[in-house]
């Protein structure tokens, strides 16, 4: 009974289908006292004595070469303690990536401060340390920084240009294809060919970044709050970047106001702070403004693409061509060529495709670094696949939810194997009857009915239509996570997990899995995330890994504290360990008869380092458990919406709008319901309303919150959400697949398709989002 | 985004707001009211008042009141202080419809009328109403008082004829008569956006026929106006459908949008038709 | 006048009945005083030019954005957070409400929201469907969209009523 030692590719039992006493059940989150109480531990809310605030001093032009930074004013500032430039930080190298099999990317990472040029408005080109946040502010604005202009790039499509001498701005092109795709086109029966694409917008998470740095001399400790998502990788490169061992670095998360793929990356900001706390020997505290934010926070989402479709006669894809250029904004930063990679990976979607080309362009441009966002890649290719659908159905006279059914994967066909891969693992959709969810969406919609309604009120001059997008999502991304569950000496329970959570129920998911298979009551389990301290290793929160990954190391290691409970318990009970079964966190006989019973807390003090009946062993009564997986596990859903559009103003009204997501199973329905709609509320404003706008010298337009339009309550429809748990995934002892990018992944390409049908003009929509006045433009055009 | 620093002062009285002004108006001295459009460009550091005269804890400046056929809203009141019992008529009513589009509710109970009329966004609810309705503003200074008719008054993009040293003390609309007919449209982003494009239109029957009309415009041009070719078109003529499209389409003719969408005049058309359709009773898309 | 412009000022701030005898410069807003001043971190700051509504208070009963209000202006005035909702450890109905219809995800908006909401309550529990839609439309979340925020202000509703009974 070892509690530590890792069992990779142990075999643990599965959960039977529907829901548990916990698992499977709408009960409320244990994160939520202190957020509704105000004594929430978000960034900006942790403080040190004698903490100095920084202040970053950004690039005004896209494209710069550096004559001079003069911050000689700035330093005789009242309350200023340092302003630091390049030179300062030229022995910090530049900020990696995490790699992935595509090369040449290195040369095109950012460095902390810009050394010779900049290329973007918002690059950090100086950084002033202060006594308080707003001289700090007033400092830096008295930074003079002399720039040479430069030619912009700002249209990843067009030739690349220069990025720095002997590199340019393509470094990369993502290539996939299998199948004979020449011999596709050439059999076709019909072509469909469409330019297509899909604008920036980003995360823009409600909470700015923040970064908090204290370095404790006393324990030779550097330790950087405010953090989120990856904190045990972002620790490794920290200590690597700084000549310090990781060891030496510790990584807390507190609260975290939204992650959605931006917060929690490793950002310029978060090494000058750590090499500030060590060199000044002072706690500093950066936190991000909004306006800040909407220029240096990753944006995401800029792709075009040309892609082309040979069909047969009944509308059957024989093979799919499609070259695409991925906007990524001026550097490479933290996921690489992640985006661009997924997008080639999933682009094939829930349809069978004999044969598939594609060309990732990789492009920089003097705009925001750009990286993932929930859904990345699959948000851009849904909209490009679902269009292209569409388009088929369009011409070839099939109606678009039957051109769908013709080449849905069958669940027959499950699982389905396709020669690709996507972030390095082999494309194997899982589990799946995607034909089934149709079915269950379109009745659960009234479909039909709803097409007759919609027919009558055009014949009275409203502009109405219904669209569909079938979406497949990827999840559980390996290879691995641990979690350890402990039992202490007064039957407290913790899950150290090495995951981080982002605000979306992590502790109370992990909480649920652990009691079910504990027996004890889910909602007084304490539940440990992203602290470097407490876990050697982690692969945090992205990916829709967490319920998943490390939900199943959790099922894993609290079984194992279970079986050891039992045994311990039925050595002193006289029983065997089949005859009890643990409840409310005391072990008691299983078939319910009276008889003596022991408590989980009574266990761990009999487990004790001194107690004598454990001389030779590890003493706790604790485990850790190790998941590891080497494919993801594949989500799947149909988004359904019935939009009206006023034919005076453009405006867009969603009035309706259904998410059906299999998931496998849910393990809180009511937080996967929250995922959907919350998901799909992003979606919504990526198809209509969020762009990240720039001016042809580069200069962004959306830099408030007033440009930058997040929607509000009045701007969501009526939702339903169907959560199906039809297909399982056999991937994992919970069969659980990812809930959390379902809600997004479809709604530009819903959206779209249901303006082309109120405006009655299939293929009208060929980019997002769907703004008002390209369709004011569109209703005054001649059809 | 923190504010640039400022010296503030919160005077007593009118007069010795009045003072301060005179005196810091020439080393960038400002009014503070409900600071709603202020404070946020002092965040953004576009403007940098070097003092604040906060108005705010001024007594009787908050005064709704209504007499000699005019409703004069002091430059205290709270955009959420208009209400529809509050001022009597078809003016109540206009101007409780109106006060629902502007911002949200914390703005509203902050945000000041005459604040957003000094501000003079060409997208602001009340400079529509204020040009449309033929208001006038009451300038105080320790110079004396002047009244500044709304034509006069907003004078492009975010000006005013307001000098440095004169406090905006009132805004005074005409009552309107009871069966005085109106109509107000905005299309907006979002929920509480700034308009795209706003109109109202205000129409005075007389045995069936419109005996006068007022039609204005807003955050199409560099400041919100009426329409007079429009108002022309209507005048002494029955209401009827093709009428109210036709005085539409010949106001958009003849504006000049200061943004490059080609589409905005179709938008303005649009708001201006269904502001008149409102007014008239007559159900138009 | 002859004072700099970053003196400081000494402001006394009355926050959930509570006095706090501050001193900060002119332009330190309401929502940075009690903040760093006062200690109260319960509001929180979403964009700093009153658009997300995350550091919604009340002051003397109303909502208003605490990042477009200087600290100096609330001398005098009751201001109240979100760490004033609870009464005696007792959650108040509305907090409950949010907690049991998940109204939150990572509770960043959570304390503007149920500032708002209980401004709202306050006003009229009976308000209709579009006037509540209007007036939540004040603030930005971005993890819920929306829907339980209105379910769980629509539950607090009806408990107060069940409470008080007209």
């Amino acid at each position: 009974m070892d509690g530590l030692s890792p069992r990779p590719g142990e075999d643990a039992p599965a959960l039977a289908a529907g829901p548990g006493r916990v698992v499977g059940r709408p009960v409320t989150r244990i994160e939520d006292l202190p957020l509704v109480r105000g004594e929430g531990l978000f960034a900006a809310d942790v403080n040190f004595p004698r903490q100095l605030h920084m202040r970053v001093v950004r690039a005004e032009i896209a494209h710069g070469r550096i004559v001079s930074v003069d911050a000689e004013a700035a330093r005789a500032m009242p309350g200023v303690v340092a302003v630091w430039t390049a030179a300062d930080v030229a022995d910090i190298p530049l900020i990696p990536f995490r790699a992935t099999k595509v090369r040449g990317l290195e040369p095109y990472c950012q460095p902390v401060l810009a050394r010779d040029r900049v290329r973007y408005v918002g690059e950090p080109v100086a950084v002033v340390f202060a006594d308080d946040a707003y001289r700090a502010e007033d400092a830096a604005e008295t930074v003079m920084v002399e720039l040479e202009e430069l030619p912009v790039v700002l249209d990843a499509a067009a030739p690349p240009g220069e990025f720095a001498p002997g590199h340019d701005t393509e470094p990369t092109v993502v290539r996939k294809e299998y199948g004979d795709i020449d011999a596709a086109f050439r059999s076709a029966h019909a072509v469909v060919e469409l330019e297509l694409s899909v604008g920036r917008h980003s995360g823009v998470p409600l909470e700015t970044r923040g970064a908090i740095a204290r370095y404790d001399a006393a324990h030779d400790v550097l330790e950087l709050h405010g953090t989120a998502k990856k904190q045990h990788w972002n620790r490794d490169e920290i200590a690597r970047l700084l000549g310090r061992p990781p060891q030496g670095v510790h990584l807390f998360e507190g609260h975290v106001g939204g992650g959605f793929g931006v917060r929690g990356e490793l950002y310029p900001e978060d090494l000058l702070v750590c090499a500030a706390a060590l060199r000044l020997r002072r706690p500093v505290k950066w936190i991000e403004d909004r306006r800040e934010h909407l220029v240096a926070t990753n944006h995401s989402r800029q792709q075009s693409h040309r892609i082309r479709a040979a069909v047969d006669a009944e509308g059957r894809l024989l093979g799919i061509d499609d070259a695409f250029f991925h906007d990524q904004g001026a550097y490479v930063r933290t996921h690489g060529a992640r985006v661009a990679d997924l997008a080639a990976g999933m682009l094939p979607g829930p349809y069978r495709l004999p044969a598939y080309r594609v060309a990732g362009h990789f492009r920089l441009t003097n705009k925001t670094p750009a990286a993932t966002y929930r859904a990345p890649g699959r948000y851009e290719t849904t909209f490009v696949r679902e269009r292209l659908m569409d388009a088929i159905a369009a011409r070839l006279g099939i109606d678009p939810v039957e051109i769908r059914r013709r080449n849905l994967v069958a669940a027959a066909e499950m699982p389905h194997a396709r020669p690709l891969d996507a972030l390095g693992t082999d494309v194997v959709l899982d589990s799946g009857d995607y034909e089934g969810l149709l079915d269950k969406a379109l009745a659960r919609f009234g479909w039909d009915a709803m097409q007759q309604e919609l027919a009558a009120r055009r014949a009275a001059g409203e502009c109405v239509g219904a669209g569909l997008a079938f979406f497949v999502e990827k999840s559980g991304l390996g290879p691995s996570d641990g979690v350890r569950v402990t039992v202490d000496a007064t039957g407290a329970v913790e899950v150290v997990s090495g995951a981080a959570s982002v605000g979306q129920g992590v502790e109370t998911a992990l909480a649920q899995i652990c009691a079910e298979a504990l027996g004890v009551d889910y909602s007084r389990i304490r539940v440990v995330r992203g602290r470097t301290d407490r876990i050697e290793f982690g692969n945090g929160a992205h990916a829709s890994r967490v319920t998943v990954m490390s939900g199943s190391a959790t099922w894993q290691a609290a079984l194992a504290v279970r079986e050891m409970a039992l045994e311990c318990a039925a050595q002193l009970l006289q029983l065997s360990p089949a005859e009890l079964t643990i409840r409310e966190g005391v072990v008691t006989r299983a078939d319910g008869l009276a008889g003596p019973s022991l408590t989980l807390a009574e266990i761990a003090r009999g487990r004790g380092p001194n107690s004598p009946a454990m001389r030779g062993q590890t003493p706790g009564l604790t485990a850790e458990r190790w998941f590891w997986s080497d494919h993801m596990a594949y989500p799947y859903g149909v988004h359904l919406a019935q939009i009206r559009i006023d034919a005076g103003t453009g405006g867009v009204t969603v009035e309706r709008y259904l998410v059906a997501n299999d998931i496998g199973r849910a393990i809180n329905p009511m937080l996967v319901e929250g995922q959907i709609v919350g998901g799909l509320a992003q979606g919504l404003g990526g198809a209509l309303l969020e762009e990240f706008r720039y001016d042809p010298s580069g200069q962004p337009l959306s830099t408030t919150l007033a440009d930058y339009l997040i929607p509000t309550i009045a701007e969501m429809p009526e939702v339903d959400v169907l959560i199906a748990e039809d297909a399982p995934s056999p991937l994992n002892p919970l069969g659980v697949k990812g809930a959390g990018e379902g809600g997004t992944n479809g709604a530009g390409a819903c959206i779209a398709s249901a303006v082309d049908d109120a405006l009655r003009r299939p293929g009208a929509i060929t980019s997002l989002p769907v703004l008002p006045a390209h369709l004011r433009a569109l209703l005054t055009e001649a059809p | 985004m923190k504010p640039p620093p400022f010296h503030y002062h919160a005077p007593r009285t009118e007069a010795e707001a009045l003072a301060l002004l005179a005196e810091l108006a020439p080393e960038e001295g400002r009014i503070l009211a409900g600071g709603q459009s202020l404070v946020p460009a002092m965040a953004l550091r576009v403007a940098r008042p070097s003092h604040l005269i906060d108005i705010n804890g001024l007594p009787g400046l908050d005064r709704l009141e209504v007499g000699d056929g005019q409703l004069r809203v002091g430059p205290l009141v709270r955009h959420a202080m208009i209400r529809r019992e509050s001022v009597p008529g078809p003016l109540g009513a206009l101007l409780d419809k109106v006060r629902g589009h502007i911002a949200h509710l914390p703005i509203r109970t902050r945000g000041t009328v005459c604040g957003s009329l000094a501000n003079a966004d060409p997208a602001s609810e009340w400079c529509l109403v204020a040009a449309t309705l033929g208001g006038a503003m009451l300038a105080r200074s320790m110079r004396g008082d002047r009244m500044i008719a709304a034509e006069d008054f907003f004078q492009g993009f975010m000006t005013t004829a307001l000098e440095p040293d004169e406090l905006l003390a009132g805004l005074h609309l005409p009552v309107l008569p009871e069966g005085t007919r109106w109509g107000f449209h905005e299309f907006s982003r979002r929920a509480g956006d700034y308009a795209q494009a706003a109109s109202l239109a205000v129409l005075e029957m007389r045995a069936g026929t419109i005996a006068a009309a007022r039609i204005g415009i807003g955050a199409v041009e560099d400041r919100p106006r009426r329409l007079p070719e429009a108002e022309a078109l209507l005048t002494n003529r029955a209401p009827t459908a093709d009428l109210l499209r036709q005085a539409a389409a010949e106001a958009r003719a003849t504006l000049l949008p200061t943004d490059d969408d080609p589409t905005r005049p179709a938008l303005a058309e649009t708001v201006i038709r269904r502001a008149l359709a409102d007014a008239a009773g007559i159900e138009l898309p | 006048m002859t004072e700099a412009p970053d003196a400081t000022l000494a402001v006394i701030l009355t926050v959930n009945g509570e006095r706090h005898a501050i001193r900060v410069e002119a332009r330190r807003t309401l929502a940075d005083a009690l903040r760093d001043n006062c200690g109260l971190t319960g509001t929180h700051l979403g964009c700093e030019h009153g658009v997300c509504g995350a550091c919604t208070v009340l002051m003397d009963g109303e909502p208003v954005r605490a990042c477009l209000l200087f600290a100096v202006q609330a001398q005098g005035r009751a201001i109240r957070t979100v760490e004033g909702l609870a009464e005696g450890g007792e959650l108040s109905p509305l907090q409950r409400a949010f907690i049991d219809n998940h109204a939150l995800q990572c509770g960043y908006c959570t304390p503007g929201f149920l500032m708002l909401g209980t401004a709202i309550l306050d006003r009229d529990p009976d308000i209709s469907d579009e006037a509540l839609v209007d007036a939540l439309s004040s603030n930005i979340c971005r993890c819920t969209g929306y829907a339980n925020i209105v379910k769980a202000v629509r539950a607090a509703a009806a408990e107060m009523r069940e409470k008080v009974p007209a």
